[in-house]
């Protein structure tokens, strides 16, 4: 049994790490959902869902029970087999492009076995994503020509024409970072920009690309294409013409009931998730720390304890005046646990085992926040801004985000060039 | 079995499968989906002979920007049904022969014991990005520029067609 373990580890290893982050991932989305609500709520001075559960917190799983338990008509006249096919290819596409990415740099050693914080790690991680993304156009426009309405089969023709006018931005932004970089594998990346001038960590970071050889150019235009880019590419807010609800009912997905809905709801999801993971990782360091290595700055270490303490015990506070007894019963529960999470990283200054734990989650730390404010971006975006004209849509796709990448291309060449020269 | 052996065979059949599908459905769009798994599969035998960079590329050229349009244009077009004509069957009656022929003088190459085809244990495969860009601006740096100028002149084309149909 032990030598059968032994032998068949890494697929052993391989297949718990794949459903553990397929658990936390679809976790992230239902609570994803419930953050956006909640933050355009509060944009447009609303409560957003609070009934379910404190603060709303369970509506995720009624929500999630409701796509379960919904009527699932097939239109008439769809072409069936395309018509199951698209959900399927979106939620399968959106979820391998998580594969490979790497969530931090150091493994966990359990049983002699090293266990990294990624599934794969290929050499040309970021082609992978690349050819996802190119991939994950049919999802959408395969679903808005099968479903026989003309509201989805504009919609679909909609996507796939912005997400083709989009791809382009998205991947000439990025070579700026690749010609810094000099690898596709997205560790390498991260790890070329840990050469920091004077080894300030946020200055090394792509955005401002400081390093130990001078000022290099700043990828900060970069990142702007990319990043809106990137909302158009997972037609998100403003760019999010193929559902525009005001137009084509809901675009794309109008005929689509039930689960199958909610197959590319969490697709939507997920590729936020993703987009918001490759923005870390090329142009915000991933998973570096903004502070310097020094000792001196030893403290910025039990940031994550100095976030968790008060925010438990502010949950704590706020749970013992909610309304429902539920809500008096678990947000204390919650709060505590943050609490004692937080109280036994920060204890790590003086006890050696906790110590190791605090220094592992460091990496994980940044990379999970910085995650988090791209999401808020995201949402926030939506909250905020009108949503594009087709035609305007196409102008910006073409004649600014395209020719601003290219620019920013040939800058990045020349100043990479002339660095290496000197 | 070896796993890689194995793979290989479910990447080939999935191949051959999609080939045959594409001939034989009725409907453009299911042709098209059938030719977008021959690509992938054959990006997957790309990439399980360690030619990763091609194989991310034929994902992303191939299966990504080229059949997208195709599917863009089915879409717009509303392309119905495949209807036959007297010329599609004497297709099926020419076709089929040369079809014959092409595979055996393609097997008869590859079975070829002298001369054959390189397989992946002999074929020079690039692996590094660096590897294949210093191939493409040295050895092949005009093959490549010729390709970029027909390319454009496709653009060139494509706009002037364009722009009449404003007028």
């Amino acid at each position: 049994m032990i030598s059968f373990l032994q032998q068949n580890a890494f697929w052993i290893i391989t297949i718990v790490k794949i459903a553990l982050l397929l658990f936390i991932v679809l976790t992230v989305n239902a609570y994803l959902t419930w953050f956006e609500r909640k933050v355009v709520a509060h944009i447009q001075s609303r409560w957003g869902p609070h009934r379910v559960g404190p603060h709303g917190l369970l509506q995720p799983a009624a929500d999630g029970l409701k796509f379960l338990f919904k009527e699932d008509p097939t239109p008439a006249g769809v072409d069936r087999f395309v018509y199951y096919l698209a959900p399927f290819l979106a939620l399968m596409l959106s979820l391998t492009a998580l594969a490979v990415i790497p969530f931090g740099p150091d493994p966990i050693n359990v049983f002699g076995q090293k266990i990294y914080l990624w599934i794969t790690n290929p050499d040309i991680g970021l082609l992978v994503l690349f050819a996802i993304t190119a991939l994950s156009v049919y999802g959408i426009a395969l679903a808005g020509w099968a479903s026989n309405s003309k509201y989805s089969l504009l919609g679909g023709l909609r996507s796939s024409a912005q997400m083709i006018s989009y791809e382009l931005a998205l991947t000439m932004s990025v070579v700026g970072v690749l010609l810094m970089a000099n690898t596709f594998s997205l560790q390498g990346i991260i790890e070329q920009q840990s050469n920091a001038k004077w080894g300030v960590g946020i200055l090394g970071w792509n955005v401002l690309a400081w390093t130990r050889q001078g000022l290099m150019w700043p990828q900060i235009f970069g990142f702007i294409c990319f990043f809106t880019s990137a909302i158009a590419e997972t037609n998100r807010a403003p760019f999010d013409l193929p559902e525009a609800e005001s137009e084509l009912v809901a675009g794309f997905h109008t005929e689509y009931a039930s689960f199958k809905f909610a197959m590319f709801f969490i697709a939507e999801y997920t590729a936020m998730i993703t987009v918001s993971c490759l923005a870390t990782i090329l142009f915000f360091g991933g998973w570096l720390s903004p502070f310097p290595a020094t000792s001196v700055w030893t403290f910025t270490h039990y940031i994550p304890s100095i976030t968790l303490i008060p925010f438990g015990l502010w949950v704590i506070y706020d749970g013992i005046r909610y309304e429902t007894i539920f809500g008096k019963l678990v947000l204390p529960a919650v709060g505590f646990a943050m609490f004692a999470i937080g109280a036994a990283l920060l204890a790590g200054a003086w006890i050696a085992p906790l110590h190791t734990v605090n220094e592992f989650i460091q990496p994980v730390f940044w990379f999970t926040a910085k995650i988090l404010v791209f999401l808020f971006f995201y949402v926030w975006a939506r909250g905020t801004l009108p949503r594009l004209r087709y035609d305007q849509l196409m102008n910006v796709g073409w004649k600014v985000l395209l020719p601003v990448s290219i620019a920013n291309v040939i800058v990045t060449a020349a100043i990479v060039l002339w660095r290496s020269h000197a | 079995m070896n796993p890689a052996l194995l793979i290989f065979f479910v990447l080939a059949g999935l191949a051959l499968l999609g080939a045959g599908s594409l001939v034989l459905q009725k409907h453009p769009i299911h042709s098209a989906l059938s030719l977008i798994v021959v690509m992938v599969s054959l990006a997957g035998l790309y990439l399980l002979m360690g030619a990763e960079f091609v194989a991310m590329v034929q994902i992303i050229v191939y299966g990504g920007a080229i059949m997208v349009l195709f599917i863009f244009v089915i879409m717009l077009l509303n392309a119905g049904e495949e209807e036959h004509t007297d010329l599609s069957k004497l297709a099926k009656f020419a076709g089929l022969p040369l079809a014959l022929a092409l595979t055996a003088s393609l097997a008869a190459l590859v079975f070829k014991p002298d001369a054959g085809v390189p397989t992946a244990a002999h074929a020079f495969i690039p692996k590094a990005t660096e590897q294949i860009s210093s191939m493409l601006f040295k050895e092949f740096v005009y093959p490549f520029e010729l390709t970029s100028f027909l390319i454009l002149v496709a653009i060139m084309g494509a706009l002037v067609l364009a722009q009449r149909e404003k007028k």
